[in-house]
């Protein structure tokens, strides 16, 4: 069994928490206590039945509002799969909140209100799961219940969203028709769509073989940690702690550091009691070099036949997450894995208006802006592209000043 | 070529360890919050597989709201001499004899909500910059909200509006002086993961996770264990029940199911066919629908 890391967009009233909360329900994720809670609200549909959107609308804000105003992570499980669903807002507001739900997910589910078919936010949460890089799309045509169950609607609205998923790459794009809230397509096939002949959107989700874990052949293993007992029987130990971002070590493979560029050998790779020989993608694991090279938090181990890229000068995606405007006079910290340093978004190539698609020329950047620039580091980065390798090809950006999180940044080019 | 399998558990596992080594990495005098619970037990298990065979970097912590199942603290006692680490007690009979807190009255007095104060002085007293705690989303829909780093105020409060956005598995953990980050390393677990991992690692826990005879009195149709610490009185009718807990808590506020699971597996196939969540055995839950995200935000774990 393994684990699918999804997220959902949707906006306001397109039915997003109903349908996770039908998830919920359906698959019995749903315990008596809080079936009861959910009872007692005061909040029901119009037919009186439960609202199962209150499951994932935990906040009080929220609540009173009724709209999703954070990413609510869910859990559930099925015999054939663990699920963990990152519940995001969709209106544009809250487009930082969106991309953070996005950036850990391997499958994105779009919803698209049968009523309205093809709207802005529709492009505008197609092209954050784009830029995001989630490589499998499940469109979920909801409110089928309210266009009478009708297969040309459906079929309408699947060429027009053809046209999108072209013009911004997207190659896994599935289409299924659903009411979350009558439960339709949702876990068991519906009775009233016998014209769809595909999976129900829970089948789907078990079967489907996403890359849970970058697939990229690229070690790497960026060093968190120096683990050295510096006890007597043990003086000699010294462990590079880490976690192997993308492809595998084995013993004796050859490795450089960076930034250093010093080379070595693996000599030895442990896991608490265990000595593998190989330490592969996603392990958490201690690593041991025949030569005593100098090591420290935010260095990077790499297979020496392929190396990543270095430079202080990148080109990158970078999503604008906090209320102060972007200053391209103050140096900002870059976190990439381990390591942080200062850097400088030194130029502003341009800005793409998510509901068009549209890029044009830009001076600022504010909350919720998307585009793309060019960065400058105090010490050079060793990455790779966001699309060769998520997690080696992003980072992020603090403001000093207020120590928050305000740029998601997304590496595609080291400038020369 | 060794066979690889890495399943659901591997990964849960290979994440928190991340996160942990983030914690040493990133903080100067980080802590581990330990209750003695399943879960902050399964933290010291993990902590081994991050920086063993050294030592950790971080003290345990335990909020002692003298209300105690002496099952848990004798587990405690036994567990920090095995691992060798070192253990800091924050005391809420101490808040309590300084005048800081006051000793709630009434048939629901707790000592729960007490423990924030303790809470907060500990790490006031011992300038802790993160504290490590065994909390997960799956519990509560407020924690279902909340950060795997999340940054607490310096007087312990969580703001969820003003949260920072967490992306990929890069956790910022910059901090100005006085506040301090509560890191969740099994954010991403739920209570069936916790369980299946003990398991699969031969965890040993305190013994009030299994079935025993207990006396016990029923309170807002509850079973609670008969202690000197509950405000008993006439009306409250002791009697002996096969139980066991599902959370440890303060023993005024945790209560007990009937069960007859004395093995982890019963436990496994219990709660996996149980009607009742882990929290729904937790009275301080019950006072509104708010209840949890109240308690986050004046400084509780």
């Amino acid at each position: 069994m393994n684990i699918l890391k999804f997220f959902t967009a949707g906006s306001v009233d397109d039915g997003k928490s109903t349908l996770i909360g039908r998830l919920l329900y359906d698959t019995d994720s749903i315990l008596a206590d809080q079936l009861e809670a959910l009872q007692s609200s005061n909040r029901k549909n119009d037919d009186g039945t439960i609202d199962l959107a209150i499951l994932t609308d935990g906040l009080r804000a929220e609540r009173e509002q009724g709209i999703t105003i954070d990413v609510a992570y869910k859990y559930f499980q099925t015999e054939k799969r663990k699920f963990i669903i990152a519940d995001t807002p969709g209106h544009i507001q809250y487009t930082r909140n969106m991309v953070t739900g996005a950036s850990t997910a391997n499958l994105a589910i779009i919803l698209i209100d049968a009523r309205n078919g093809v709207v802005e936010q529709t492009i505008r949460h197609s092209y954050l799961v784009s830029l995001l890089g989630i490589k499998h799309i499940v469109v979920c045509i909801n409110k089928m219940d309210m266009v009478d169950y009708s297969e040309n609607v459906y079929n309408s609205i699947i060429d027009k969203y053809q046209i999108l998923a072209q013009q911004l790459k997207l190659v896994e794009v599935n289409y299924i028709p659903v009411s979350a809230l009558k439960g339709d397509n949702i876990v068991q096939n519906s009775e009233r769509m016998d014209w769809y002949k595909g999976e129900s959107l829970l089948h789907f989700l078990e079967k489907i073989d996403t890359d849970n874990l970058d697939k990229s052949q690229l070690a790497r293993m960026p060093v968190q940690w120096v683990i050295r007992p510096q006890t007597e029987e043990l003086h000699d130990y010294r462990g590079y702690a880490g976690r192997v971002l993308s492809g595998t070590f084995s013993l004796n493979d050859k490795v450089t550091i960076l930034p250093s560029g010093a080379s070595s050998t693996i000599e030895k790779i442990e896991f608490f009691d265990q000595n593998p020989d190989v330490a592969h993608a996603g392990q958490s694991v201690t690593i041991h070099l025949k030569d005593d090279v100098d090591i420290s938090r935010g260095d990077t181990i790499v297979n020496a036949a392929a190396l990543p890229q270095e430079s202080k000068l990148i080109e990158a995606d970078l999503c604008w997450m906090d209320a102060r405007a972007l200053d391209t006079s103050i140096m900002y910290l870059i976190q990439h894995n381990s390591k942080t340093t200062k850097c400088k978004i030194s130029e502003i190539l341009h800005k793409v208006d998510i509901n068009t698609l549209e890029k044009h020329a830009a001076d600022e950047f504010k909350l919720n802006d998307i585009g793309r620039v060019i960065l400058k580091t105090a010490d050079a980065l060793a990455f790779d592209l966001y699309d060769d390798n998520r997690t080696n090809g992003s980072a992020i950006l603090i403001d000093s000043r207020t120590n928050l999180t305000v740029g998601a940044l997304m590496f595609r080019a080291a400038v020369e | 070529m060794s066979t690889y399998n890495f399943d659901y558990l591997d990964e849960l596992e290979a994440e928190a360890i991340h996160i942990l080594r983030e914690v040493a990495g990133q903080f100067e005098k980080p802590a581990l919050l330990f209750s003695g619970g399943k879960d902050s037990i399964t933290l010291v298990r993990l902590a081994e597989k991050a920086f063993r065979p050294g030592k950790f970097p971080f003290p345990l912590v335990h909020i002692d709201t003298g209300h105690n199942f002496e099952e848990t603290i004798s587990y405690r006692d036994k567990m920090i001499e095995r691992i060798g680490e070192r253990l800091i007690i924050g005391s809420v009979q101490e808040s309590i004899d300084q005048g800081k807190v006051i000793e709630q009255t009434g048939k629901n007095a707790s000592r729960n909500a007490l423990q924030t104060v303790t809470l907060l002085d500990t790490i006031a007293k011992h300038q802790f910059d993160a504290c490590i705690g065994g909390a997960r989303r799956d519990e509560e829909k407020a924690r279902a909200k909340e950060r795997i780093f999340s940054v607490r105020d310096e007087f312990g409060q969580w703001d969820p509006k003003r949260q920072r956005p967490e992306l990929w598995n890069i956790y910022n953990g910059k901090i100005h002086k006085g506040e301090n980050v509560r890191v969740f390393p099994i954010s991403n677990w739920t209570e069936l993961d916790v369980w299946n991992y003990i398991r699969r690692e031969k965890i040993e826990l305190p013994s009030i996770y299994f079935s025993h005879e207990r006396e016990v009195i029923t309170r807002n149709g509850q079973l609670m264990a008969a202690s000197p610490f509950l405000n008993m009185d006439d009306e409250d009718v002791v009697f002996k029940k096969q139980v066991r807990f599902r959370t440890v808590g303060d023993m005024s506020c945790t209560a007990a199911v009937e069960s007859e699971a004395t093995l982890i597996d019963d436990i496994i196939s219990e709660i996996s066919e149980s009607k009742i969540s882990e929290r729904g055995a937790r009275l301080d839950d019950k006072v509104s629908e708010a209840a949890m995200e109240d308690r986050k935000k004046g400084g509780y774990f």
